[in-house]
């Protein structure tokens, strides 16, 4: 049984190989109870990968994935059926059921998951709704009615439909402009403090990973190569991580961050 | 909550108990998105409507929609004149009130009005306008793809023949199977069923020119198109829908390639080469078919066959049926390749166009159908 000391996700090992194409080879990570991890990593070095295999979308060719301390591939129906309730995930772009409205998206796992009257399910989707910034016409539309930003927030609503302990989020900010982009920072912030969250967060903006992140994984060379702080990240001395740290982009980040916390 | 135990055991129970103590009503044990309709019925039971204050410092567990929960039982409290506080919060669960507090409800719900006769005629006459303005569309999409053919017939460079010949490939060659198959059953059955009938009036001969003459000038080409519809007309829908889905239409547009030219017109221009072929198929093996059951039903031989059907079947009843291969392919080919067009940004709009494509192409073909035979009737073939 976990204790609050326990890492509530460790990837102990991981091996994934699309045919001749090893994504992963021996990865292990482990992410903290009420912690945002940042993971990092060229385009290519299986980001997305990471995720899906610990969601359990993807079985991986090796290794140990235990979230809550139990094991993700060994588990019966019942049992992930239960896991699944306790985390949430938001793809790239929302991934929203585009028959349903956005109320109804995020009534969907409620609706999977439990057996509530009608109306509160409809509350409590509304609330869900309101929270992530939504404004109150948006409920009834359609995702394809929305823009980029609107239906990454309408992801994110149903992501925490469930008041999940971790929410897997993949690129939320990527496509956003940087208006929209802080403002899901700051709402991902919010949020994590206010329902408790866990956040597995998939990125690429230097921003985000300045703004939100408690610690930063690298992937690089089929593995993590590294994990820390952002202070930490800075001392890395890997070519790619130098380069990722110390580029003009993340210059002008450290720089603005900097700027904004001497205030 | 640190307990590892403790915490096993509260996952497994999952309830919460309220408690009426003077006049603060106590909450105690996992007040979850699970239990607060219970807790919900429980309360409106018992209906204690003089508490002042909740308190909830024996709450183990918090979500949002317990926390929906005791914010709305104070709002409904404030609506009769009542003034509730929520005691005893941990600093987590205070911040989740307040985050939940921020998002309620806003406090008129507004009930859609029932629909009145009024919003019934507003919306027939939306859908019939819906109707017009769709067959003027479908109509000038058709002037479109003959104007950019006739453009083609004058700069056969334009056209693009790798294109034609996969789909010809496509529509054709994959499909002669399925249509042979079907022709000649069809062919089975007429043979059968006319057999069966004109036996009782001694005329069992007559069965051939039965078989032929509906093959050849109807059936034939009906049911090839019709299948035809069924199997090429979507799946152009589904090809060109998803490329506009994925806003390749547009890229074409922004690149100056036109969509007509690339798309739509060398699968009009496949279905106009492959639908007679393959109406000429479904005859052959619909006679063959209707030949074969005959011999064996009636015992009319082969050669008989033969030899009635070349002396009294007049060869325009082939004609009438291949004079309409055209048409039925250009009908076909323009409603697949308009519905694609038509598709929106989501998934549903592409399976509600794919299934409209079909039916409307079928049901154009059998209007047309119909159209031709009157138009043969009056001028006499």
């Amino acid at each position: 049984m976990e204790t609050q000391d326990d890492p509530i996700i460790r990837v102990r090992g991981l091996v994934t190989r699309f045919g001749t194409h090893t994504v992963h080879d021996g990865l292990d990570l482990d992410v903290k109870r009420g912690e945002i991890i940042g993971v990092v990593g060229g385009s290519g070095t299986g980001k997305s990968v990471l995720l899906r295999a610990i969601v359990g979308l993807l079985v991986p060719q090796a290794g140990q994935i235990e979230v809550f301390g139990d094991s993700v591939r060994v588990t019966s129906e019942a049992e992930y059926r239960a896991l699944r309730r306790r985390w949430g995930v938001m793809f790239q772009d929302g991934a929203l059921f585009s028959s349903l409205t956005v109320r109804q998206n995020v009534e969907a796992p409620m609706r999977e998951q439990l057996e509530l009257s009608d109306d509160l399910r409809e509350t409590l989707a509304g609330i869900k709704v309101r929270m992530v910034g939504l404004p109150e016409n948006a409920m009834s539309k359609y995702p394809s009615e929305l823009s980029g930003g609107m239906r990454k927030r309408a992801g994110f609503a149903r992501a925490i439909a469930l008041d999940p302990e971790i929410v897997f989020l993949d690129e939320p900010t990527a496509g956003l402009d940087p208006i929209g982009a802080a403002a899901f920072d700051i709402l991902i912030k919010q949020l994590q403090a206010s329902l408790g969250l866990t956040v597995f967060l998939v990125t690429h903006d230097l921003d985000s990973l300045h703004a939100i992140c408690d610690r930063i994984a690298v992937l690089a060379d089929q593995k993590v190569l590294a994990v820390g702080t952002m202070d930490e990240m800075l001392e890395v001395d890997h070519p790619w991580v130098h380069e990722y740290f110390h580029g003009p982009r993340a210059r002008a980040a450290l720089s603005s961050v900097s700027k904004s916390g001497a205030h | 909550m640190n307990n590892p135990a403790n915490n096993t055991a509260i996952l497994q129970s999952k309830t919460v108990r309220t408690q009426l103590e003077q006049d603060t009503l106590v909450f105690e044990g996992a007040l979850l998105i699970d239990t607060v309709e219970e807790v919900s019925t429980s309360l409106s039971q018992s209906s204690p409507d003089s508490f002042s204050s909740i308190d909830i410092s024996a709450l183990s567990q918090m979500d949002t929609a317990g926390a929906w929960f005791l914010v709305d039982q104070q709002n409904q409290a404030e609506g009769n004149g009542r003034s509730v506080e929520i005691v005893g919060a941990a600093p987590a669960q205070a911040q989740l009130i307040e985050t939940v507090r921020q998002s309620m409800p806003p406090a008129e719900a507004r009930t859609p009005a029932r629909p009145s006769f009024a919003d019934w005629l507003e919306e027939f006459g939306r859908r019939v306008m819906r109707g017009l303005r769709m067959t003027l569309e479908l109509i000038s999409f058709m002037g479109q793809v003959i104007a950019t053919l006739g453009g083609i017939i004058r700069h056969p460079r334009r056209l693009r023949l790798t294109s034609v010949v996969h789909h010809c490939q496509e529509i054709g060659i994959s499909a002669v199977p399925i249509v042979a198959l079907m022709a000649f059953l069809i062919g089975v059955v007429l043979a059968f069923q006319g057999s069966a009938q004109l036996r009782q009036f001694g005329a069992e001969v007559f069965v051939v020119d039965l078989i032929a003459i509906s093959i050849l000038r109807e059936l034939g080409i009906l049911l090839t198109s019709i299948i035809v519809a069924g199997r090429s007309g979507s799946a152009f829908t589904a090809a060109i829908g998803s490329m506009k889905m994925r806003e390749e239409i547009d890229a074409m547009r922004t690149l100056g390639l036109d969509p007509v030219t690339i798309l739509v017109v060398p699968r009009v221009l496949a279905l106009i080469l492959m639908l007679p072929a393959l109406g000429l198929i479904a005859d052959i093996s619909g006679l063959i078919g209707g030949g074969i059951m005959s011999w064996i039903e009636l015992g009319v031989s082969p050669a008989v066959f033969q030899s009635r059907l070349v002396s009294n079947t007049d060869v325009w009843h082939f004609g009438v049926g291949m004079i309409k291969a055209p048409f039925f392919a250009l009908i076909i080919g323009i409603i697949g390749c308009y519905q694609g067009l038509k598709v929106g940004g989501d998934a549903e709009s592409l399976g509600r166009l794919t299934s409209a494509s079909v039916v409307l192409s079928i049901f154009m073909v059998i209007v047309v159908d119909a159209m031709f035979s009157i138009f043969f009737a009056v001028v006499g073939v």
